[in-house]
């Protein structure tokens, strides 16, 4: 079978993942064909695409699949890498980059679940394990600009999809991301100046919806 | 003037082995500093804030922390004998995926099956197989000595050091969790890798590891009795 030509995305329209790639494509300026998924009935195509662990995001490049949304990002950087530079060029930057990148990929999805799906005692725990792992990154940022310093880059396309699932969290858990991580809040501000994020990350009002859904679903009182 | 380049480690983790190995295929020169992981030093804390673990890389006086991370800055920086692949972003890719899945979704599946039991452990173990045979496919079309071809990758470097592992839990479990009928490639790369001459000069004594291992298990089995 001839392989498609062209760059291709099999995504859902609310994940974070998925939305890191849309970033990293909007701000290279690639052409694509988005196709969205239906994750409760997986189609052949999404699960030849990522027999490995049957998810999305997956970038189809001339029918060449990539997997996981920051591998995928990094590729991204390589092939398209005239304009825009995603990763930074000094190896200890990269390394840096990498480091948090990961640190936000073990945690910030995960502790987030836990603020919905759990009540009680469970639930302040991961609201307070939530609170450190942006403390953290908070600390990370320091008084710059973006995480890449002047320039919005990797780092702050890896975190922010994420603030968009802020609402939700704040809703479910009773706290405010305002007040306990002001800096974080302004970063996502400037960083939703910039068309490639506002255009990408998904109405918050509609992120409480689709966990109000996922509640429902996995059969979680609220 | 060049930088000095220091290693916190400990002589049986895994994880620093992998550093270790890759150093040593650029012929990089350093200080390693053996950490009592029981009694962590103040520079250890110091220079990995966030997970308080070794491995960590100094490099000058900048510290640089996670195996995964701290393998692509070698190769980063000491461009001999790349560990990546060099101007192919796809192939660039699939060892970073492959990579990835290691430290993932296999090393979770071979620790749910080595502290389950009864039925719960009979499919962690099958779920164990399923991924490991992503790998064994790998090589049987590849067809090389190594994953990344006739040298060792980033690939080769990343499951090598942790492969006496699974030596050490057969051994004391009775577990057959590589069969040589189901996994003949990966067991030959398996010793291809223990076997090379790179591997043997850094990497402490198969046997030595297997028996550490061994009782860091027992260590497990004991814990999740009680």
């Amino acid at each position: 079978m001839a392989r498609e030509k062209g760059v291709v995305l099999l995504d859902f329209w609310v994940s974070p993942f998925g939305q890191r790639v849309r970033i990293a494509l909007a701000e290279k300026g690639v052409d694509y064909e988005y196709k969205e998924q239906d994750l409760f009935n997986k189609s052949e195509h999404l699960l030849k695409s990522n027999p490995v662990y049957k998810k999305i995001p997956v970038l189809l490049h001339d029918g060449k699949p990539i997997c996981e949304s920051l591998i995928i990002v990094q590729y991204i950087d390589e092939v398209w890498s005239d304009k825009a530079p995603l990763l930074p060029d000094e190896p200890l930057a990269r390394a840096n980059a990498r480091f948090w990148a990961d640190f936000i990929d073990k945690k910030v999805y995960e502790c987030g679940t836990r603020l919905w799906k759990l009540k009680g005692e469970e639930q302040e725990a991961a609201k307070k394990e939530f609170v450190e792992i942006f403390k953290l990154l908070q600390g990370e940022l320091g008084d710059r600009k973006f995480f890449g310093g002047e320039t919005f880059g990797f780092l702050d396309l890896a975190l922010v999809p994420f603030v968009a699932w802020f609402y939700a969290y704040e809703t479910f858990a009773k706290f405010s991301m305002d007040e306990e991580c002001p800096k974080i809040v302004a970063w996502a501000k400037r960083c939703m100046e910039r068309e490639s994020v506002s255009k990408t990350l998904s109405d918050p009002n509609k992120v409480y919806e689709f966990v109000l859904f996922l509640k429902e679903k996995f059969g979680v009182e609220y | 003037m060049e930088r000095s380049v220091k290693l916190h480690g400990h002589w049986a983790s895994l994880f620093v082995h992998r550093v270790q190995l890759a150093l040593h295929l650029k012929g990089v020169k350093y200080e390693f500093i053996e950490e009592d992981l029981e009694n962590k030093s103040s520079s250890l804390l110091l220079y990995n804030p966030v997970y308080k673990k070794v491995p960590v890389l100094v490099h000058g006086d900048c510290p640089v922390a996670e195996s995964l991370v701290i393998l692509r800055y070698v190769d980063d920086v000491w461009k001999d004998n790349p560990i990546m692949p060099v101007d192919d972003p796809y192939e660039h890719a699939m060892v970073s995926f492959w990579c990835h899945f290691v430290d993932n979704k296999l090393s979770k599946s071979f620790g749910a099956a080595i502290r389950t039991s009864g039925e719960e452990q009979a499919k962690a173990i099958e779920e164990f197989h399923q991924n490991l045979m992503f790998l064994e496919q790998k090589l049987a079309e590849k067809g090389s000595k190594f994953f990344g071809g006739e040298k060792i990758d980033m690939l080769d470097i990343v499951i090598g050091c942790g492969c006496h592992w699974f030596k050490a839990v057969e051994e004391l479990s009775g577990l057959k969790l590589i069969d040589p009928n189901l996994f003949p490639h990966f067991l030959e790369w398996k010793q291809n890798f223990i076997e090379s001459q790179e591997v043997k000069e850094v990497i402490p004594p198969f046997e030595k590891l297997t028996d550490y291992a061994k009782s860091i298990y027992k260590k497990i089995l004991g814990h999740d009795n009680n």
